[in-house]
């Protein structure tokens, strides 16, 4: 009897678990990805490699468990690097450019690319700017609805810095930690976000 | 054998619409009118008798039945999964394991085989046209819309039954939820929940079966009107992995074809209209 209800309380926790039952084994996944990017230079190939934090929310489709959480938060707190002043905030006209700009970090890209931040493909900011994505939430009066307070801004710079210090396994790119962003862009996006003349705030 | 380039004055008119419109919807018209224009814009192209696709079609049946390559045949013996020369529904079972090649195999890297076993074909060539371009003519491009053609109409039935099959399958979950590089993408970023949006562009829903999957991948090939040429899914997940900021995949890896399978079954039992037309 207690091994029919452990086969039972087993099939019930393969059926609510986030991964497939039939789950591929992670070294034939490895394989088939080694050999998709193999003509690649060496630099690229470098990028197939997964740290940790990506590793985690690969295996649980985004949905760590409180444990795993926990460490991802932890861990990516850590890399965050403030500006040496502890002025969060930069030009906020700049930072609008920033988060218009979806160029960079593409194998199309040549090398004199200027990296954006690509916003817009995801969140809505201005209220005149139409074409915006609905993959994250509306960022409209970020500021605004925070008072434009310090430790607000302050919080909003770590978060475009690194995302899963915030909240582990969000998709949004960890602009800071992979340097695909500068300190210096981070700080204009925050002041798009945070600054009351930014037309984020009007 | 000279063959024109398809329908470049109709595509540079199309592409003038394309920009009006994508004016007017970043500029004019509110959210929902801008929505509505693009919608207006893809059912005024949608028209097969002005879609510059099917040209390539008609180059496809033509590169099928011509004698080419070492062997100086042609590919009316390839065997596509419904027994040599079979074309009809063939791509809508496609990929499958084929027992001869002891792997599983999307379209492309079945024709590759073909041209390679069968007519003697060099290969070097064919891989470097495998996307059109200016002055470059794709054979693999129009023998896939030529071929995809013949299942239109008809729907997906994914084949799963094999081993091979079934571990592409799972292989092909995987990566779809393969986070890496230095933007923290995976397939499932952009294609991981329901009705999402980026920028104007909806997203189709392929972490589940859905009949944005099944519309998605019933309509590829597609005549892409911002390129001025057609496209196959093999290009399509190539652009996935450059917007990714994923390195440059290989053409025909495995990888790509266990993708394929795996967005194949999100769309099983959706109609095939091919070649379609998009922006």
């Amino acid at each position: 009897m207690r091994t029919i209800s452990f086969t039972v309380a087993m099939a019930f926790a393969a059926l609510l678990s986030p991964v497939s039952a039939q789950s591929a084994d992670p070294a034939l996944v490895a394989t088939y990805i080694k050999n998709t990017f193999k003509s690649a230079p060496a630099e690229w190939q470098a990028r197939i490699t997964q740290d940790e934090t990506q590793k985690i929310c690969s295996e649980t489709h985004n949905s760590p468990t409180p444990a795993q959480a926990k460490a991802i938060e932890a861990r990516e707190t850590a890399s965050i690097v403030f500006p040496p002043d502890g002025n969060v905030m930069g030009d906020w006209k700049k930072g609008e450019a920033i988060a218009q700009n979806g160029r960079g970090g593409q194998f199309s890209d040549d090398e004199k690319t200027v990296n954006g931040g690509n916003c817009y493909a995801c969140h809505q900011l201005a209220k005149a700017e139409v074409s915006y994505g609905t993959l994250g939430p509306s960022l409209t009066e970020y500021g605004k609805i925070r008072k434009f307070d310090a430790a607000e801004a302050k919080q909003a710079y770590a978060k475009i810095y690194n995302a899963q210090a915030v909240q582990p396994c969000s998709n949004m790119p960890r602009f800071g930690f992979h340097k695909f962003l500068s300190i210096d862009q981070i700080k204009d996006l925050t002041a798009f976000l945070m600054s009351p003349e930014s037309p984020v705030n009007k | 054998m000279t063959r024109p380039r398809a329908g470049s004055g109709l595509a540079k008119w199309a592409v003038t619409i394309v920009c009006v419109l994508a004016g007017w919807a970043s500029t004019t018209f509110a959210q929902d009118d801008g929505e509505k224009e693009i919608e207006r814009y893809r059912a005024m192209i949608n028209d097969p008798m002005a879609n510059p696709g099917f040209l390539n079609v008609d180059r496809g049946e033509q590169l099928w039945s011509l004698p080419r390559g070492s062997k100086n045949v042609s590919l009316e013996q390839c065997d596509l999964g419904m027994g040599p020369g079979k074309l009809e529904g063939a791509y809508a079972r496609l990929p499958r394991y084929f027992a001869d090649a002891d792997r599983v195999m999307d379209l492309e890297q079945r024709l590759y085989w073909c041209m390679e076993k069968l007519q003697g074909l060099d290969m070097k060539d064919i891989v470097r046209r495998r996307f059109s371009g200016p002055g470059v003519v794709s054979d693999m491009e129009d023998l896939v819309a030529f071929i995809a053609n013949k299942s239109s109409g008809m729907k997906y039935e994914p084949q799963l039954s094999h081993p091979k099959e079934k571990e592409m399958l799972a292989v092909g979950e995987a990566m779809f939820y393969y986070r890496a590089g230095v933007a923290d993408f995976s397939c499932a970023t952009c294609h991981g929940d329901e009705g999402k949006r980026i920028r104007l562009q909806g997203l189709p829903y392929l972490a589940q079966p859905s009949k944005t999957a099944q519309e998605s991948m019933g309509s590829w090939p597609t005549y892409r009107v911002s390129q001025s040429q057609l496209r196959t899914m093999q290009h399509r997940l190539w652009d996935c992995f450059r917007q990714s900021r994923f390195p440059q995949p290989d053409y025909l890896a495995d990888g790509i074809t266990a993708l394929t399978v795996y967005l194949t079954k999100q769309a099983a039992g959706g109609e095939i209209n091919v070649p379609s037309i998009k922006r």
